[in-house]
């Protein structure tokens, strides 16, 4: 029981730790993701902002969809949302206290990769460089309109021919440079502020209601792995008894077909014991053949 | 057999865990067998496409096939499958939950090398540069160029150093084209693959909850049944050599002392375990004779039940009488010579 005892302790003290972890791990790949994603902006007109809004937005989908799936607790929030009440009401305060708690955690990913993409500024400058105002840059200012969204959409690509002389191209794409950083220091600046005031106000709103949520949500999560402990101990017992009848019926059944005296336990070796009297090669074959061909009836009785 | 519940305790809490290395493991050599492939497209009109599409969908079916392989499980799906029912009903709920489960494993590695192409970009590149759009991102008005010719000028897109069209289309343009289609593409497959993820996942406690725990419970039963059997026998299969070895040199030592014509040596009663141990066979020749006897003549798989201490000594009908009969024959011979 001692060992049950220490692998409890560790699961449950370990639960949010193993949820943090998770979220910490999916944050990091968000980052690497990024840099080793090669971003190529297509430089044309009706592609640019349909790329770079893509690039911003699909990928913290993915990571928040990947968020949900990869926290256990998700499961257990949803089975206990739709279970039959039976006899045991459902405390809805726990069930949005899950919820809340998995949806903080699943955004944490999608927002570094929002802020990380902003810092970087390569996604604004693709999306939005079509959408610049020709008049305000010197280069672009006696161009045709049809030729200037051409122009405006190369800006992201430093090497395109139409673009590499453009004395207005670095003025551009650091304007909208300068415009992504900025809004991606300010969404972390609001982002930590928000956080920062939830977690100081927490405690002076409805502290017992929260105590209380916590713990049952706790004890549901640790009810049911250790409902999953219990179902792995059962059946292996129950996998080693109907092993054991099985080995002792296929005993009885070769004494009954040879009628020699039953086999005396004492004065045989230590070892005979395990040999549950199967002592030849044909009943060896007999007993694996029996066990593929009629597996015994699932009942232990 | 504390030490075998510790053990059987680990696979089955650890099984699932087991499994979902094996997959990260074959995800990862998925994304570095692709970066270390040396992608060389062949830059012709039809070969382009069969090889761009080759390299993109080959290998996840690879990838597909070794994950069952893999997998220790589909042995045991197997078995559970094909065989025969006798006392014991067979639940096609639980084939279909193994089997399941071991698709969705399986699917980790190809979906990997997929996403990876299609993001890195050089497979379509490779694939369908032949219908890139010249109209609309080239000079179409360039003249005499047949249909044929401008599929051959278009195929070296992915071909840097030989392509010669940059006044049909610029190599840059294309190449980004193309790689923001594919780049668009496989974001596209990932967010598909995750929301069917996601999906699977989560209406699965809406609708079959009680069906699935059952299916689940008896999946591992299954797999633990089948690990303690192969352990019971293993245990039998030592006992059994432990037996059939020890009747083998009592048999030997037994004959020995009978052609020799000497009282059987009693061991003196402070000497200890070390004597048993001997089991009667105490010199060089001795000992040559039991080993030539062991590989000439194995005993059959047969052990007779252990002797009494009365004269003639078999209490059951099952003695063997090949077993005894051979040495027998010896010490006639040896008889014979004096």
């Amino acid at each position: 029981m001692d060992r049950f005892r220490m692998m409890f302790q560790y699961f449950q003290s370990n639960s949010e730790s193993v949820m943090n972890g998770i979220c910490g791990l999916l944050a990091l790949a968000s980052v690497k993701m990024y840099t080793s994603f090669d971003f190529s902006c297509p430089c044309l007109p009706q592609y640019n902002m349909a790329y770079g809004l893509g690039i911003m937005f699909v990928p913290p989908i993915i990571l928040f969809l990947c968020g949900l799936i990869l926290n256990r607790q998700s499961l257990v929030m949803l089975e206990e949302w739709r279970r039959p009440p039976g006899h045991r009401k459902k405390d809805l305060a726990v069930i949005r206290y899950m919820c809340s708690s998995i949806m903080q955690r699943a955004m944490v990913a999608p927002v570094v990769w929002i802020i990380v993409t902003l810092l970087d500024g390569k996604c604004l400058i693709c999306a939005f460089s079509g959408s610049m105002d020709p008049e305000k840059f010197v280069g672009f200012a006696n161009v045709s309109t049809v030729q200037v969204q051409q122009l405006l959409a190369k800006v992201p690509c430093k090497d395109d021919e139409l673009i590499r002389n453009n004395t207005s191209r670095k003025a551009v794409s650091r304007y909208l440079h300068c415009w992504s950083q900025a809004l991606g220091w300010s969404i972390l600046l609001i982002l930590i502020i928000a956080a920062f005031i939830a977690r100081w106000l927490r405690p002076c709103f409805n502290q017992a209601a929260l105590l209380q949520a916590r713990h049952w949500s706790n004890y549901i999560d640790i009810e049911q792995k250790i409902f999953e402990e219990t179902c792995c101990e059962h059946s292996r017992l129950f996998a080693h008894k109907c092993i054991l009848h099985f080995f002792e019926s296929m005993q009885q059944e070769i004494q009954l077909h040879s009628f020699s005296s039953p086999r005396e336990g004492e004065g045989a070796e230590g070892g005979e014991d395990l040999l549950q009297g199967i002592t030849d090669q044909d009943q060896v074959n007999k007993l694996l053949k029996t066990w593929y061909y009629e597996k015994p009836p699932l009942d232990v009785s | 057999m504390d030490k075998f519940r510790m053990i059987f305790q680990f696979f089955q809490s650890n099984q699932e865990s087991f499994m979902n290395g094996i997959c990260g493991i074959m995800a990862l050599a998925s994304t570095q067998m692709y970066s270390a492939f040396d992608f060389n497209c062949p830059c012709l009109p039809h070969y382009n496409l069969a090889y761009g599409l080759g390299i993109l969908l080959l290998p996840p079916f690879i990838l597909f096939l070794l994950g069952f392989v893999l997998n220790n499980n589909i042995s045991m799906l197997a078995e559970e499958w094909r065989r025969p029912q006798g006392q014991r009903g067979k639940d096609p709920a639980v084939l279909r939950y193994m089997f399941c489960s071991m698709a969705q494993r399986a699917m980790i590695a190809p979906a990997v090398w997929v996403s990876v192409t299609l993001l890195d970009g050089k497979c379509i590149t490779c694939a369908f540069c032949t219908s890139v759009p010249v109209e609309t991102l080239g000079n179409a008005s360039h003249p005499h160029l047949s249909q044929g010719e401008i599929q051959r000028v278009l195929a070296r897109i992915p071909c840097k150093e030989i392509y010669d069209g940059q006044q049909l289309i610029a190599n840059e343009v294309a190449v980004r084209y193309l790689r923001c289609i594919s780049q668009a593409l496989g974001w596209c497959f990932v967010l598909l693959m995750t929301t069917l993820a996601f999906l699977v996942r989560s209406l699965r406690p809406c609708f079959s909850q009680a069906a699935f725990l059952k299916s689940r419970y008896w999946s591992h039963y299954i797999d633990i049944e089948r690990k303690l059997f192969d352990e019971t026998c293993a245990e039998h299969a030592k006992s059994f050599a432990k037996v059939c070895i020890q009747q083998f040199f009592e048999g030997m030592s037994t004959d020995l002392v009978a052609a020799r014509c000497h009282l059987p040596r009693k061991a003196p009663a402070d000497a200890g375990e070390a004597a048993e141990k001997l089991l009667g066979i105490t010199d060089q020749g001795t000992m040559n004779m039991a080993l030539k006897s062991w590989h000439r003549c194995k005993p059959p798989l047969h052990l007779h039940p252990p002797a009494l201490p009365t004269g003639n000594g078999w209490a059951g009908d099952r003695q063997p009488p090949t077993h005894a009969s051979a040495p027998r024959k010896e010490t006639a011979a040896y008889y014979s010579w004096v």
